[in-house]
Order: C-alpha cells, then structure tokens, then sequence
C-alpha cells in the first residue's frame, strides 16, 4: 500500500476516531512523523485518536534529548534496524521493540532509557545452560540465531522482486543457522510441516 | 471441552490455605521469554505469529515438566471463554484482547499457565495459595529449565533474556501477591502505605493487574524493575515486604475491633445481609461487599461462612463465570443473575427471598 501522501510504502496505519465518524490514514513514514507531531503539538491531537499510544519508548525523549540537537533526534529516529527493519522512531511510539536484534542495533540508545528504568545496565540473574554452537559468538548471545530474521526479509524481498536465486539462498542460509542453534524436539518427534 | 470443566471447579490459588492466608490471597511469578529467531510478537507477521505458536506448543506439550498441561486456542475462543479465562487469572487481559495465533497451555490444579504470544512470545506464570513466593519460584524455575532445553530463549550476555519491553529486560521476573487489605481502606492509612512501597520502587496495581481498578480492597504488590539483580534478590524484595504489611493491616484490624467494635460488626452484618437478600447487584458492589464479610468472618463476627467459599464467590460473581454459570438460556441481567446466584449460595437467604417474592 502506498503512502496517502507521497509515492512511499506506507508503514503507519492510522484510525482516526473524530466525533463518532472513522478516518483511515495510511502513511509513510516521514508523512506519519510531520502528522503525529504535529497533532502533539496540537496538546494530544483529536479525540481519542491522533496522539500515539503512550508507552515506553516516549520517556526516551527526556534522557535521549539532553545534549542533542533536533536534527540529531531526527537522524537517531530514522535508524533502523537491519533484521527486523523497526525504527527508533517506531519504537519511540509504540514503546515496544521489534525483536532481540534491536538490543544491540539500538545499544547506545537504549542505554540511558534502560538505566532509568531499571538503575541498572547489566543483568546478573540466570543465564541460560546450552552452550552457543561453535562458531557464534559468545559475546553477543542468541544474536547469530536472530539473524534469520533479516534473512526471512531478505527472501521476501527476492521473492517479490522474482529474484528466486537470492530466495533459495537466503533460505538455505536460515535452515543452516536453524539446524545449528534450534535443539531437536524432545523424544525424538518430528515436527508438524 | 475443558472450559466447562473449570466453571465447575475453583483454581488453586483459590483455596483460601497456605501461610498468611487471611491477608494474603495468593502469591505469583512470571517470567517473559522469547524465541530469537522470530520478531517480538507486535512486529510479527500473520505468518511468524503461526509459527511461534506452532514451535512453542509443540515444544512445551513434549518437554518433561513432570505436570500434565492441557493447552487452550485462545485465538479460536468466543469473547466470553477468553475474558473466564482472564477472570480465573489464567490468561492477562492483553492476551485475551490480542489478534492472531495464540493459546495457553495450563495445569490441572491451574498453578501453572504458560501464554503463547502474549506481549512477549512466551509468558510463564506460577500462582500459589497465601504466601508463598519461593514456593512459587522454585516451581517456575523448573518449569523455564525444562522448556529452555528444547526452546532458544533470545539471550544477550548484558542485557539478559531479551523482551519485547525494555521494563522486562533482564530478568524477565515479575514477583506479586494479592493481598486483602480491607481495615487499611477503612481506617485509610493504605494511600501511606503505597507511598512507601513506591519509594522502594514497589508497583501496586488492582486485582487484574496493570491499569486495572482495586476492587474490593484487593491490590496486587509486586517489583518494578528486572534488571541488575538476581531473580532471588528479586523474589526476596517483594517477600521483604509482605510481612511489614500484614504487620500492618492485622494492627488496623485490632485497632478495628478494639476502637469500634459496634460499628464494624454492623458494617459486615449489614454487607452480609446485602449479599443474602439482594435482587439485582452490581460486579462493583459484590467485590465490596464480600470483602467485608470476608474480614468480618477472620475477625470472627459472621460464624457460618468459609472463608474458601468467599474466595470462590469473588471469582464466580465475575460477568464471564456468570454468564457459563448460567449457560445460553438466561435472559435476565447481569446484576439480576449475579444477585440471584448469591442469595442461592447463602444457605437461608433464597427462602427468605421467596416467600417475599411470591
């Protein structure tokens, strides 16, 4: 679906309920950004709809803002992350990440709100007992095994764009990255297709 | 199905035993988990959200957990199944309002339930009777060991297990008991109590958890932060608390009994006989009035009810178990079913009724 205002894809969808009637808006991203800020600063937008939901991600605003410029805030909010293709700005309004990618794509940023919350930036608690398969890095966790996110995208991509050999590829890619990480079902029970 | 089995029998938790068990209702733990090689369930397609549904039942009916799960499709439930569901604390309210592939997978003592594609693609949560937090993690511990065996939880060495939510980071623990505090809502010193929780970064919420209303003098006390502590450390902070709070609401009781004797039997008379005779009650007013004749029975002022029987009420009093109750035939209101299934349990109460009635 392409964007109401512009030839982009539109990724935000929107409904608007103004006085008992519904209004649909299918935006890009850069149309969402101007549309909702500027309800934002219309003190919460129309009633009941335009002002995004609140959640997390918006108290970013107060420790990601010290030091930065609006323009710093803008190119911080365009970054997006290569697996799940979530933006910051995403984030920032739905208060909810995209997948485990985003803790390390988003690390720096994540930083200040994560210590906020919590008073803390490092976990100390239970660690899980299976080993990473050899080869993957052990400092960044599961992070090998998430990467068949990007790829699942890239295949989709392929595919929509008739590119068959990059879709056979990336998912011989992923089924390799499954077979390695994904421990077998218990009592040896195949899977449903 | 299953669904009708439960509208016949009480949960666990319900129970009314277990230690403290007259302030204390119940005591729970969840932990957030999810699978790493699938986006967070909001950034989820149709198509991904089959397959963390698929994977993870797959997986946790076949791990060895040494407990018999029955596994519930919520996503294919009618809207009455769902919010029974989220009445008997079995599934949250976001869980029961969510689209797509989703299910719970749950014991048969309703301790245990495990939501697929919650928030998170994996909720575990634990639910014991009184107070009983270590009982409850011990048992939760099991559970995530067993399932972590055949399940890649997303995992970074800093950050801990990885959720949708950056106030679930970490730890992914949230650590609560239910607890009844009625003399401190009347003797209001409870809005003091909660200041207190709060500067030692305390959460209160009401029964239903987040965003949800303290009906009937319920509150759900539980850790706000999941990240730079142990789980124990964690569990041992709510468990710290606990019995400064008893502590607490048995001194108002005392204060009650002692200070206004007369007045404070007459309130849970009164409440009692509310509840005996009434035609048509709100879900509001029940919650309220049977939190009174709750503390009124523990204070040893209504003799002839159990105080199980009460906690069973608070739940079958709720809109979604009346309406199972009932079955599809009922025409009548919410309030007038609700009023007519009280005075029926209160033994004395449905004949007075009827002579005037008729």
């Amino acid at each position: 679906m392409k964007c109401q205002q512009c030839d982009n894809p539109a990724v935000f969808h929107i409904t608007e309920l103004e006085s008992g009637s519904v209004r649909e808006l299918h935006l890009c991203e850069d149309h969402a950004r101007t549309y909702l800020n500027q309800n934002e600063d219309a003190g919460g937008g129309s009633e009941g709809g335009g002002a995004p939901k609140k959640g997390v991600g918006q108290s970013a605003g107060g420790p990601l803002g010290v030091g930065q410029t609006a323009d710093d805030l803008a190119a911080l909010d365009q970054r997006v992350c290569e697996m799940c293709g979530i933006t910051f700005f995403e984030f920032r309004n739905q208060g909810r990440l995209g997948c485990p990618h985003d803790y390390i794509q988003f690390e720096k940023e994540l930083e200040p709100l994560i210590a906020n919350i919590h008073g803390a930036t490092e976990h100390t608690g239970r660690r899980p007992s299976r080993a990473v398969p050899a080869g993957a890095d052990p400092a960044v966790g599961t992070d090998g095994l998430t990467e068949v996110i990007g790829l699942r995208r890239g295949m989709k991509e392929a595919i929509a764009s008739e590119d068959y050999e990059k879709a056979s590829e990336n998912r011989d890619a992923i089924r390799g990255i499954e077979d390695r990480w994904v421990p077998p079902l218990p009592s040896g029970q195949s899977p449903t297709p | 199905m299953r669904l009708d089995t439960l509208t016949q029998s009480i949960g666990e938790w319900l129970r009314g035993t277990g230690p403290e068990s007259d302030i204390v209702m119940s005591s729970r733990v969840r932990l957030a988990r999810n699978l790493a090689q699938y986006p967070f369930v909001n950034r989820a397609t149709e198509q991904d959200r089959a397959d963390t549904e698929r994977i993870l039942r797959e997986r946790i009916v076949a791990a060895p957990m040494g407990i018999a799960l029955d596994y519930i499709d919520v996503g294919h439930l009618e809207e009455v199944d769902r919010r029974f569901l989220v009445e008997r604390q079995l599934i949250s309210r976001e869980h029961a309002d969510a689209q797509g592939a989703r299910g719970v997978a749950i014991d048969c003592m309703e301790q245990v339930s495990l939501m697929i594609n919650e928030e998170d693609h994996l909720r575990i949560q634990c639910l014991h009777s009184g107070l009983d937090l270590h009982g409850a993690w011990e048992q939760i511990k099991t559970v995530d060991d067993q399932i972590e065996k055949v399940v890649p939880y997303a995992f970074h060495p800093r950050w801990g297990y990885l959720t949708a939510c950056p106030t679930n980071v970490g730890t992914g623990i949230r650590v609560s008991v239910m607890l009844h505090l009625p003399a401190l809502v009347i003797t209001r010193q409870i809005d003091k109590v909660f200041r207190s929780l709060h500067k030692i970064s305390l959460a209160v919420r009401g029964l239903y958890g987040e965003g949800s209303q303290a009906m009937g003098d319920f509150y759900q006390i539980s850790n706000q932060t999941t990240l730079g502590r142990t789980e124990e450390e964690l569990v041992q902070q709510v468990a710290d608390v606990v019995p400064v709070i008893i502590d607490y609401e048995r001194r108002a009781r005392e204060f009650l009994v002692r200070e206004t004797q007369q007045n404070v039997h007459d309130q849970v008379s009164r409440a009692y006989g509310i509840l005996r005779t009434a035609q048509t009650i709100t879900n509001e007013e029940t919650m309220q009035l049977l939190s009174r004749v709750r503390m009124g029975v523990l204070l040893g002022l209504i003799g002839d009810v159990k105080i199980a029987d009460i906690n069973s009420l608070l739940i079958r009093t709720q809109p979604a178990h009346l309406q199972k109750l009932r079955g599809s035939d009922g025409d009548s209101s919410d309030d007038i079913e609700r009023a007519r299934y009280l005075r029926q349990h209160f033994e004395g109460g449905d004949s007075q009724v009827k002579t005037s009635a008729n």
